[in-house]
């Protein structure tokens, strides 16, 4: 389980993880009491949420890799024309 | 190749793909919600880009020059697939032919979202400047962070993906969302 005080760059990181659903319990706890004294911190996680609402929200979606590749591929072969 | 005065708005077909792809495809798939059809008309926008990039003035920046030519590429699809279903079926004749003359087809076709028009319009907009963001990302960064929070595949499989460790994977999302977070927070927190 380790110690109960997270350093900064623990916590931001069990920050991050929570954003993505994969942090423990434990560690959500730890999160929590460290945010209670840590204000950079806090700030950070408060971004971080926000960041991963605006996400959910925009419903935003990229291509694939795959058919980005395959668009890239067909460009190049038109771009020689030019 | 054409140059406008304004330094930011000079052609360079070679970032396209790059730049833009992502850009133009979240755009499409919310009009078209279908994704073989938006690949096939992201692909035609950029034809159709070469084809006359030596009309480009410069007037606009690239992207939004690419952009008006993928709605006309959209609406050309429209014209398509109402022409196609056979005029019996489809005309709606909630006003007379000469009401609706010069108006858009895609007004004719059915609109199934049940959300209110200005709150997907704000979420196209957060979706715009979202990617907009992450154009501005070290590719490696942009990369990761877009497998991870829009793609939503798993770490074990970027990892293997892109051949770095979970740590790494780590460290680069923090560095992403930071930068996310500072480029979305004057407009959007």
């Amino acid at each position: 389980m380790g110690k109960f005080f997270l350093k900064c760059e623990e916590a931001s990181h069990v920050c991050d993880k929570s954003q993505y659903r994969e942090s423990s319990f434990v560690e959500r706890i730890k999160l929590t009491f460290h945010l209670l004294y840590c204000k950079v911190c806090r700030g950070y996680s408060k971004n971080n949420s926000k960041l991963t609402s605006c996400i959910e929200k925009s419903k935003v979606t990229c291509l694939d890799e795959s058919a980005k590749k395959e668009i890239k591929e067909n460009f190049q072969k038109e771009l020689v024309k030019y | 190749m054409s140059h406008g005065k304004d330094p930011n708005h000079i052609i360079d077909p070679n970032k396209w793909i790059d730049r833009y792809s992502d850009y133009l495809y979240n755009y499409t798939i919310t009009r078209v919600n279908d994704k073989e059809i938006a690949l096939d008309i992201i692909q035609d926008t950029f034809f159709a880009g070469l084809k006359s990039m030596k009309n480009f003035k410069g007037e606009a920046s690239e992207r939004t020059w690419l952009i008006s030519i993928l709605k006309r590429k959209i609406i050309d699809h429209y014209r398509k697939i109402n022409s196609k279903k056979g005029k019996a079926e489809v005309r709606m004749n909630y006003k007379s032919e000469l009401d609706s003359e010069g108006d858009w087809l895609e007004e004719q076709v059915p609109d199934n979202s049940e959300n209110n028009a200005e709150e997907s319009l704000i979420n196209e907009e957060l979706g715009s400047a979202i990617l907009n963001c992450l154009s501005k990302l070290p590719k490696k960064q942009a990369q990761v962070f877009k497998m991870k929070t829009i793609q939503g595949y798993d770490t074990e499989i970027i990892c293997n993906e892109l051949n770095i460790t979970a740590s790494n994977l780590w460290v680069i999302i923090h560095r992403a969302r930071t930068a996310m977070a500072m480029c979305l927070k004057d407009n959007w927190f």
